[in-house]
């Protein structure tokens, strides 16, 4: 009972595995199982048992949607869409966003209700609607943004959910071996007396696998699982899932890098504005016909000018700072050049979030000093910063960049209501602000209803284009970009690089922190790499190799993390 | 079952809705009429000829509606900001209390200095109340639920302790009771020998300056950014603590006034049951108008004249005045459904 993805022919398993398919052709198989003992949640002799998913007629297919179609509104967000999974396969769901593939997982997993269209889980169908259904029939989702208790152990996130209502205690022991024995077969170590709040976000992926696993997961479904990991943790996702494949998992993969792509899919579905646009096998395509089937058109990379840096317009001096969103910044001394952009890459958590609270002025240095034109500043708010000229693209456009229940207008203004172009007295002038959002939807070509429109409603990309618009109209001498392309789609990644380097060309000073190495190394002029609220000294383009700067990513020793 | 948003509702159903959760609330109530053994359309009929068949009628809705309006005020504006202010009651009752100690023959002034003078001092007491719960929550994270709530059993007490003691009418035979206010210190009646007095003017005045606050001002926008997302308006400069603040001298204020309003125009003397529960009927009145000042004016007189129509109905057609409230807050809930549904879809499967 405690052996893993270990074929089954005998004993009380293999029994109920084959009750009712001796004849079958695959009885003669081994059998797949990758579970230990039977989880705590199934319920005894439940249809739901995983052991007769391989018993349907065509044992290959491990899922089948059948003609997805999903309206809102006046918008299709999934069009007819068709496919199949294979097992022991992995599927790249390409597209940028907005294409439709957060809501097609969706729908898979039960969240959303299809207006047309079937889904088929081994050979059955899944009621729609019904996320329990789903992952009874073992198919298990990675979201993007973790769904974890921060202030749980790894073991009880884990277990969370599959205990019995009524039943008072966790069976910690067995918890622990399973997941111990899961983290042993797939390479997915984490320590399971850890509390949530204390892991790295790599850590915490392979807790979020190794939820799905726990639940015996057939299908994992894993979305956009590389957008916070570092190159070092990707390999080791990549190899994670080599692993679960070999031992009959099938995986879903939704990306849009194409690299990633090419390195770890089978068969890649292209979609593109709700359709399915294209679907390649792997082996016989390239990255340059992925991205023209998922734009649309062909996609040219940013072009960058020689430098030409100027004085330094931002000066930190040994600035340390309390810990925000990971490590807090340690004596960090960086100088920001006219006509240059420095990337900051590191592994998330490292300090990055607290270098750029403290440049947005949230956050006061609790030591060292901040210099902006050669002049010390005195009093740090965000007002503060905003007066020096210094320009904030933050990394969360949703929680923090924008106000989603207030109008394009109101958000665009939202930095320089106070200033005498938008306001008389205490009393705003509505019709300069409407005025200015036009300008801004007109300049920074965003695809919006009207400035009256709550800008929850627009996409990720043209919300990103506003808080540009925003930040860089009044020309600022300084700029802070954190993450400025994250979750973004082709398109709107090559927009933003291009507004970059605009204003890099007119002189301003960019800081460009972000966790996507080939954009650091695409744009930067000079390269500072973050680790344990550290900076490393600045190399010029092109002076340290990507493995290089892995090795200061992972803190200058050269190991990885754990 | 599950929700799923829905695109920008038409003027046509945002309209549909509302008058459909009032029809739902009927629906509902008459199943109580009828359990109390009356016939619905009969008591129905009976409590809108109670709050506005007649000019009496409809005087005693709008006296009642007066001090709804402006607790609903101060609700709405702290809500929009965030700012749970469940104290309404409370700052009503420090409202009467200034009232009394400076309209009582303290101040030897005529009407047109003496009774902007009381106003000024009896909002500057209410948002003083209001402010150390708002003090509490941006120094410490006290939840102000809680601090403004516990207020209102704390001030009741402490007017209760007035009256009793260093308030206490001389000539009142023994009765917790204050002193009446002195001819100058007094709201005059909108219409001779009827009680409707010039809070209820003063009211709707109110509500037209909250409105404009709310939509052309800094401050309003301000408050808004810091309700809807405190994070996003910090990161973008905005004094979140200071607009906090503001907010509660707003709303505290507000919340006084209705005390005000009642002694100065209605009443005459600060008595322990000056309010039945305004401060809490005014998160109500706000949540009807879905926080919108103008709309405060409107729900304020509709809950009033339920109130008043169900006190009328119950003389004649012995049903317990409690339907009232019942109806009132079936309305609430009703009308939250409305909105919801006129946001969302509902899928149920």
């Amino acid at each position: 009972m405690t052996a893993f993805f270990s074929p089954v022919y005998e004993g009380e398993d293999a029994d109920r595995t084959m009750r009712g398919s001796v004849s079958s052709p695959i009885s003669a198989l081994p059998i797949i199982r990758p579970f230990g003992p039977p989880s705590p949640r199934r319920r005894g002799e439940g249809t739901s048992s995983c052991r007769r998913r391989f018993m349907t007629n065509e044992p290959s297919i491990v899922l089948r949607l059948s003609g997805i179609t999903k309206r809102f509104g006046p918008l299709t967000a999934n069009d007819a869409i068709s496919f199949e999974l294979k097992r022991s396969e992995v599927i790249a769901l390409l597209g940028e966003n907005g294409a439709g593939k957060t809501t097609l997982m969706n729908i898979l997993f039960g969240h959303y209700v299809a207006d047309e269209g079937t889904v088929e889980a081994f050979g059955k169908l899944l009621p729609p609607g019904d996320p329990r259904a789903a992952l009874d029939a073992g198919i298990g989702m990675v979201h993007q943004h973790f769904t974890l208790a921060d202030n749980m152990t790894v073991l009880e996130n884990i277990a969370l959910g599959t205990q019995g209502l009524w039943r008072a205690r966790l069976d910690r022991a067995a918890a622990r071996r399973r997941i111990e024995q899961l983290s042993a077969d797939f390479g997915l170590t984490v320590d399971p007396a850890a509390t949530v709040a204390t892991l790295s976000v790599g850590e915490r992926q392979r807790v979020e696998i190794l939820k799905a696993l726990y639940r015996d997961a057939h299908v994992l479904i894993l979305d956009e699982p590389t957008a916070v990991l570092t190159p070092a943790e990707t390999d080791a996702l990549f190899r994670t899932l080599k692993l679960l494949v070999a031992k009959g998992l099938s995986i879903i993969f939704i990306s849009h890098k194409l690299h990633e792509v090419m390195a770890v899919s089978d068969r890649v579905l292209v979609l593109r504005a709700g359709r399915l646009a294209g679907e390649r096998e792997t082996k016989s395509t390239d990255r340059k016909e992925l991205a023209a089937l998922m734009v649309g058109q062909e996609v040219k990379p940013a072009e960058v000018s020689p430098v030409h840096a100027g004085a330094a317009l931002l000066a930190l001096d040994r600035i340390s700072t309390a810990r925000h969103n990971g490590a807090g910044l340690d004596e960090v001394s960086l100088t920001l050049n006219a006509g240059e952009i420095t990337g900051l890459a590191g592994v998330s958590g490292n300090g990055q979030a607290a270098l750029a609270a403290l440049m947005s002025g949230t956050q006061r240095p609790t030591g060292g000093a901040i210099s902006i034109a050669g002049h010390a500043v005195g009093d740090w708010s965000p007002r503060a910063a905003l007066g020096h000229g210094i320009a904030r693209i933050p990394e969360d456009r949703h929680a923090v960049g924008t106000i989603g229940d207030m109008s394009v207008t109101e958000n665009v203004i939202a930095e320089r209501y106070g200033s005498s172009r938008f306001s008389r007295m205490g009393f705003l002038d509505w019709t300069a602000a409407r005025r200015f959002a036009e300008e801004i939807i007109a300049d920074y070509d965003v695809k919006c209803p009207s400035p009256e429109a709550r800008i929850r409603l627009l996409s990720g990309g043209n919300m990103q284009k506003l808080i540009l618009g925003r930040a860089l109209d009044p020309e600022p001498a300084v700029i802070l970009a954190s993450q400025p392309t994250r979750g973004l789609d082709v398109g709107a990644v090559a927009y933003v690089h291009r507004m970059l380097l605009a204003a890099r060309e007119r002189g301003a000073a960019v800081l460009l922190i972000s966790e996507d190495l080939e954009e650091i190394l695409a744009l930067s002029d000079r390269i500072v790499v973050m680790s344990k609220g550290r900076l490393s000294a600045p190399s010029a383009r092109g002076e340290r190799t990507i493995r290089e700067l892995g090795e200061l990513m992972a803190g200058h020793g050269g190991e990885q993390p754990a | 079952m599950r929700l799923e948003p829905k695109p920008a509702p038409s003027l046509a159903v945002t309209l549909l809705f509302p008058l459909a959760a009032i029809a739902a609330t009927l629906l509902i109530t008459s199943l109580l009429v009828l359990v109390a053994g009356a016939s619905p359309l009969s008591v129905f009929y009976l409590v809108a000829k109670g709050a506005a068949g007649s000019q009496f009628a409809l005087l005693e809705t709008l006296t009642r509606a007066t001090p709804l309006i402006f607790t609903g005020l101060a609700v709405a504006v702290a809500f929009r900001a965030k700012l749970w202010n469940i104290g309404a009651e409370a700052q009503l009752y420090v409202g009467g209390i200034v009232t009394v100690v400076l309209g009582t023959g303290a101040l030897p002034l005529p009407a047109p200095i003496l009774i902007p003078i009381i106003m000024v001092a009896v909002m500057a007491a209410g948002a003083l109340l209001l402010l150390g719960p708002a003090v509490l929550k941006t120094r410490f994270g006290v939840d102000e639920v809680v601090t403004t709530l516990l207020l209102n059993f704390i001030v009741l007490l402490f007017v209760s302790m007035l009256l009793e003691g260093v308030l206490k009418d001389p000539m009142g035979l023994g009765w917790p009771q204050s002193q009446k206010v002195i001819a100058e210190a007094q709201l005059p009646r909108i219409i001779q020998g009827k009680r409707l007095h010039y809070g209820f003017v003063i009211a709707i005045v109110s509500a037209i300056v909250v409105w404009v606050i709310m939509k052309k001002t800094v401050l309003g926008y301000e408050m808004r950014a810091v309700g809807h997302n405190p994070e996003g308006a910090r990161f973008v400069g905005i004094p979140v603590n200071l607009v906090l603040m503001k907010t509660a001298l707003l709303s505290g204020g507000l919340a006084a006034l209705a005390g005000f309003s009642e002694v100065s125009g209605l009443k005459g003397n600060l008595t322990l049951d000056l309010s039945p529960g305004y401060g809490y009927s005014g998160i109500v009145v706000a949540m009807l108008a879905m926080l919108n000042p103008l709309g405060v004016i409107a729900s304020a007189i509709f809950v009033a004249g339920i109130f008043v129509g169900a006190d009328a109905m119950s003389r004649v057609a012995k049903v317990p005045s409690y339907i009232a409230d019942v109806m009132v807050a079936t309305s609430l809930l009703t009308m939250v459904v409305a909105i919801l549904l006129t946001r969302f879809r509902v899928r149920w499967r």
